[in-house]
């Protein structure tokens, strides 16, 4: 709790964030390069499916993200709901659009894959559709924030909603199971064997974190921006605005 | 103690017939709406039989559903405007209760009419007469789950800008479940005429979730928006 009250405050975390990025984003950068090598030449190409699988180091970790993002906003919203801490009513309304763009990303790279393996761009498939659906409870999130003008009311209203759809994200992993459509089962548990070729894992991996830090700098690059822009008026920012020590 | 509460859910909830009684042109509206709705399908798709038996199942339901979404307005708007629902947060009972006899009313008065309404227009939509019943059930089932999810969101954007457009807009993502196993219902007793129930067996645990959840997350979101 001490630390929390110590880097919970606006301002310390706008200065922590500040040190954060670089490091953040240079390991973004070190993993997409060595993912995309790892994915597009390393890894070899699929018997039934050739090379166009390999949008699938795209897809999966997008897809992943997607729902990950949608956990990682609800339970800032939650916190902040609960403790009144703003600067998790920060991190969570800059979490939505992160969080909505890799739900679209998703989406897209996924009717790209689909065109060739399924012969249409779009099929009214288990997983694609909780995905859409994902997708539409980002957006109205967004629009809930964005049409209160209020911060705290906002944070606390959108808190609610965001919560709400929590229920949803269960229901998007088990889809699966219950429809069982076109889609194939997921490849990765944590609790069965891989089952899918070490060659294809480590690639999927390496990219899968190399999205998770870049969702990282991302947070930390917005949250600074929503941060000056709810402190306007007082002396700290109008000093690093101005440029006076 | 308990006693106080059931007298007081009992009060909210013969206050709400009555006035809902005394404006029956609002609840006649989400009604007359359902019937118009369903009626412009055969007009756009055809009037073949063999057809609209195919769509019957996920038009009527989709009708029933934008049906409920337009009557969310007034489950708490004219309370809000009119101050009756400061006086409903500053009671002594729980709020989540009050809430849950608010929402009661509010499917007497739209969901349960729809429900009873369906087998006229089933005949309409040339739904077989044995999926008749699993319309009706699944009604029974699934409005009452769309009543309690939809006042977090009618909740949530009292008083805020676009209000309307904006509760559809939260609200039809998180109905796509009772949406899905509602049709799904109704289409499988219309076609093989059995494994209807386990449809039936989810909506009643959606009703079950949704019966504990979301009186406590209406009210909670009723406070952020009087606060």
């Amino acid at each position: 709790m001490k630390f929390i009250h110590k880097y919970g405050a606006p301002k310390r975390f706008y200065q922590l964030a500040g040190t954060f990025i670089p490091w953040f984003a240079g390991i973004t950068a070190v993993l997409f390069v060595s993912g995309l090598y790892l994915g597009l030449y390393w890894a070899p190409p699929d018997y039934q499916q050739g090379d166009a699988y390999r949008i699938m180091f795209v897809h999966v970790p997008n897809a992943w993200m997607s729902m990950m993002a949608y956990v990682i906003m609800a339970s800032f919203a939650a916190t902040g709901y609960i403790w009144n801490i703003r600067l998790a009513d920060i991190l969570a309304r800059v979490s939505a659009p992160l969080g909505a763009s890799f739900t679209l990303t998703a989406l897209v790279t996924g009717s790209l894959w689909g065109k060739p393996m399924w012969g249409t761009y779009w099929v009214w498939d288990a997983r694609l559709t909780s995905e859409l659906i994902l997708f539409f409870l980002y957006v109205g999130y967004m629009a809930l924030q964005a049409s209160i003008d209020d911060a705290r009311r906002a944070a606390h209203a959108s808190a609610i909603l965001a919560i709400v759809g929590v229920v949803n994200i269960p229901i998007i992993h088990y889809s699966v199971y219950w429809w069982h459509t076109l889609h194939q089962p997921a490849s990765l548990t944590l609790t069965n064997q891989p089952k899918i070729y070490a060659t294809m894992l480590i690639p999927l991996i390496v990219m899968s974190l190399a999205f998770m830090f870049f969702y990282l700098t991302m947070l930390c690059v917005r949250a600074r921006s929503e941060i000056l822009l709810r402190e306007r008026h007082t002396d700290w920012v109008r000093k690093l605005v101005e440029g006076k020590p | 103690m308990t006693a106080d509460v059931l007298t007081a859910m009992r009060s909210v909830f013969g206050r709400e017939l009555l006035v809902f009684w005394r404006r029956s042109t609002e609840v006649m509206t989400a009604l007359v709406f359902f019937v118009i709705v369903t009626t412009l399908f055969p007009l756009a798709i055809g009037p073949e039989r063999h057809e609209l038996m195919l769509v019957a199942p996920g038009v009527l339901w989709v009708a029933a559903l934008l049906a409920t979404t337009l009557s969310l307005n007034h489950l708490f708007a004219s309370d809000y405007q009119d101050g009756s629902l400061e006086q409903l947060l500053m009671s002594p009972h729980p709020l989540s209760l009050l809430v849950l006899a608010k929402m009661a009313a509010h499917w007497v008065l739209t969901g349960l009419p729809l429900a009873l309404l369906s087998p006229l227009l089933a005949v309409q939509m040339a739904l077989p007469a044995k999926a008749i019943g699993t319309l009706v059930v699944s009604l029974l089932l699934g409005t009452p789950t769309l009543t309690l999810i939809g006042a977090v969101p009618a909740a949530l954007t009292l008083g805020v800008r676009g209000g309307g457009v904006l509760v559809s807009l939260l609200v039809l993502p998180l109905y796509t479940p009772v949406l899905i196993f509602g049709a799904e219902a109704v289409a499988a007793s219309a076609g093989q005429g059995f494994a209807s129930v386990a449809h039936l067996s989810l909506l009643g645990a959606f009703l079950a979730l949704a019966l504990s959840f979301a009186p406590w997350a209406s009210s909670a979101a009723l406070r952020v928006s009087l606060d």
